[in-house]
């Protein structure tokens, strides 16, 4: 007796483990689907704002807004260049997140994936955008997404510098002007302009406000005004107004080299605003001057707030809900003062400068810029990008002229 | 001092001589359990299967698989891109970067097992000697080994900044011009391999001086005693009983330099112009460095690489078996 007695406490020791572990299993199913259903449990969210951790006025701005929209949010930050990949993943293994924030070229690549619902599709109101950045995220006359606001490039200078060579910034005008102005801060011992001309993206990206400021064409990069773009760079490189160290200048190296304080003149973003205050020395901002004078063009920076397409369209309710509130009014306001950009909306544009007056020169390069994937481009622009640094990279490090590298970089786009 | 070392080996050598003896318990409880010997080797098997084909079998299918689809961004998503057959290989074998990248390729792996194998093979000579602080040297050398590659590249891309590095400073002291490491197309391959030796060497090091370690002392006295130099042991004992121990290291550095990515990537993104691309990073190019993803010819490129691996894998283990059975 004693020696089955034993057994038995075992056998039933292991049907209550048994039962424990199904009871504990059918509740974490059943609490899987409660939130699985519409418009309750927690809503994702991603974003490439890796910079902003849980306490950040960001993570905050979103927890609002879910909790106006009744729902709990997870947000997951990805980095940036990660984001493209992690969402076409997410959307093959039908996982994608409710509420997708990302890189505004990169919007087009998703649409066409079908990843990406339309504003349309999810009721959410795109009125009160500024048109030339709701343009970013368009494909075939329809919206797939809104902008959480713009950043654009511009021209820092360092005043000292510029007073030392006596160059009025207010005199730099158009491409002519500029490039006399850089060979006066040469002649004085200093250094003239940086930028990125790195073979990524960030490289088409800088060099885009002089290529649409000499009128080139994305649809065709090797005609006369392209050239003309790409010699003015080629020619500042040759003459040593600009560092050879930009063929490999991140957007952040480049800045690193204007914050040593020897150059003239820097090409940068909306971004280093506040760097800029850091950097110890007087600063101001130009427009990016376009060849014959006026502003250039510059790309449109920034993110786009979109839907990705579920399995459930009851979702989209509240997705709209938390995309419609984090772009506007004084939500817009925070996330773009955090994020350090121009708002999408004329009203708030306004109210950043009013409360900021050296923004001014940021809203109208923003009101001037243009997308990258505008014009329908669309899928086409990152094969035409990636041809147009890989020429800009092959004129800089002389590897070829500039009319030849445009003329291969054209054949070699499909 | 000898006598020390001496001992050291026959302690180092006693597992060795004790492995062959089986424990007799074992073999009574195996013929215990005789029942059902195929359940429990299948048992002990499932593991290492399951992982070999959930890690290897799997993503190398995959990838195969990959690179016979026309995927676009849309397929890639619904899962439904068509079968073309070789024609991703073909493109990529068409295309103006394939000739420029399997030259480069070669000069960087040939270039890089080079330098890493003699300069980690001359340390290990130097370190066998054991002299005052040698513990404390050759731990300072595995130093570049650890640092995670992120932080080696960018430091060495720092360094060689074209305006701002410390290389072209010290160079420009001596009267040399600022050399465009990472900016010129005739200098940035030079540039990642120099990077990559640097890298490597640690590995070459150790390995060699452990096999050095095996090679018995005795030789080498007998050796001195019958009036052979230090460069005649070398040469004639040290160099000739390393030479197994010199293929496997060349073959794993081979395998290793074949797939560096991060480093070329990190410092010079495989430019300027295709200047310092390789294989893997045209592989990484098309499949992620765009913002439209290519990933069927950048599959196809992979797979030359895991082929090309292949490939010197098995002439290793072919010249392996002609010397088992010579």
């Amino acid at each position: 007796m004693t020696t089955r007695a034993i057994p038995d406490r075992a056998r039933i020791l292991g049907a209550a483990l048994a039962l424990l572990t199904v009871t504990g299993l059918a509740s974490a199913c059943s609490s899987d689907d409660t939130k699985g259903s519409a418009a309750s449990g927690a809503y994702t969210v991603w974003d490439p704002y890796p910079q902003f951790d849980g306490t950040a006025a960001w993570a905050k701005l979103i927890d609002k807004c879910g909790a106006d929209a009744g729902v709990t949010i997870k947000r997951t930050a990805y980095d940036t260049t990660d984001l493209t990949n992690k969402a076409l993943l997410a959307a093959q293994q039908g996982s994608a997140p409710d509420v997708l924030i990302v890189d505004n070229p990169v919007v087009s690549t998703l649409a066409e994936a079908g990843v990406l619902t339309t504003t349309e599709d999810t009721g959410t109101d795109v009125t009160q955008i500024v048109p030339n950045l709701l343009a970013a995220g368009q494909s075939g006359g329809r919206s797939f997404g809104i902008p959480i606001g713009a950043n654009t490039l511009a021209l820092y200078y360092n005043k000292e510098v510029l007073d030392a060579a006596g160059v009025d910034p207010a005199s730099v005008k158009d491409w002519a002007s500029l490039t006399a102005a850089l060979q006066k801060v040469k002649a004085k011992g200093k250094k003239g302009i940086t930028f990125s001309a790195i073979g990524t993206e960030e490289g088409s990206f800088q060099f885009l406000p002089w290529f649409w400021g000499g009128q080139g064409r994305l649809t065709q990069l090797d005609d006369a005004n392209g050239v003309a773009a790409l010699s003015l760079w080629e020619g500042w490189l040759k003459d040593g107004l600009a560092p050879k160290s930009v063929l490999s200048n991140t957007q952040t190296t480049s800045w690193q080299e204007f914050a040593t304080g020897d150059y003239a003149f820097a090409e940068n973003g909306t971004w280093q605003l506040e760097n800029a205050k850091k950097a110890g020395f007087d600063y101001g901002i130009i427009p990016i001057p376009a060849k014959d004078g006026g502003l250039a063009p510059a790309p449109t920076g920034g993110e786009f707030v979109t839907v990705p397409v579920q399995k459930e369209a009851g979702r989209y309710t509240t997705s709209s809900k938390i995309v419609s509130c984090l772009t506007s009014g004084d939500n817009a306001l925070t996330a773009d003062t955090t994020l350090s950009y121009i708002a999408a909306t004329t009203a708030i544009q306004d109210r950043q400068v009013q409360a900021t007056p050296e923004l001014k020169v940021w809203v109208e390069a923003v009101n001037a810029a243009k997308g990258r994937t505008s014009d329908d481009l669309g899928t086409k622009y990152p094969k035409i990008s990636e041809q147009l640094w890989t020429a800009v990279q092959a004129a800089l490090s002389g590897s070829a002229a500039p009319a030849d590298a445009l003329k291969t970089a054209q054949s070699s786009v499909k | 001092m000898d006598s020390t070392r001496l001992a050291g080996r026959a302690a180092a050598d006693a597992p060795v001589s004790a492995a062959p003896r089986r424990p007799a318990p074992a073999r009574a409880r195996r013929t215990a359990r005789a029942r059902s010997p195929q359940w429990t080797a299948w048992a002990f098997l499932a593991p290492v299967v399951a992982y070999l084909l959930l890690f290897y079998a799997y993503p190398l299918y995959r990838n195969l698989d990959l690179s016979v689809r026309d995927y676009t961004v849309r397929s890639f998503v619904s899962g439904d891109a068509p079968f073309i057959g070789l024609d991703n290989y073909r493109e990529v074998f068409a295309d103006k970067t394939f000739l420029p990248a399997l030259w480069h390729t070669a000069v960087f792996t040939g270039a890089s097992l080079l330098f890493q194998f003699s300069i980690g093979l001359a340390l290990a000579v130097f370190f066998s000697r054991h002299f005052r602080l040698s513990v404390l040297l050759r731990a300072l050398f595995l130093v570049p080994w650890l640092l995670p590659l992120i932080v080696s590249a960018s430091t060495w891309s720092w360094m060689l900044n074209t305006e701002t590095g410390v290389v072209n400073h010290l160079l420009g002291l001596v009267g040399i011009g600022p050399v465009g490491w990472l900016t010129s197309p005739d200098w940035s391959l030079a540039a990642v391999t120099l990077a990559n030796i640097w890298i490597g060497i640690p590995f070459n090091l150790v390995v060699l001086y452990s096999g050095l370690q095996a090679i018995p002392q005795s030789l080498h006295e007998a050796a001195a005693l019958d009036g052979a130099n230090a460069w005649q042991r070398f040469w004639k004992i040290s160099f000739p009983l390393l030479r197994p121990v010199s293929a496997v290291t060349l073959l794993l550095g081979l395998i290793y330099t074949l797939k560096v990515l991060d480093i070329i990537w990190i410092m010079t993104r495989g430019g300027p112009v295709d200047s310092s691309t390789t294989l893997a990073t045209w592989s990484y190019r098309l499949g992620f460095g765009s913002m439209l993803p290519s990933f069927g010819p950048g599959a196809a490129v992979g797979n030359l690489l895991v082929v090309t691996a292949l490939v010197f894998g098995l002439l290793y283990i072919r010249a392996e078996r002609r010397k088992v059975l010579a």
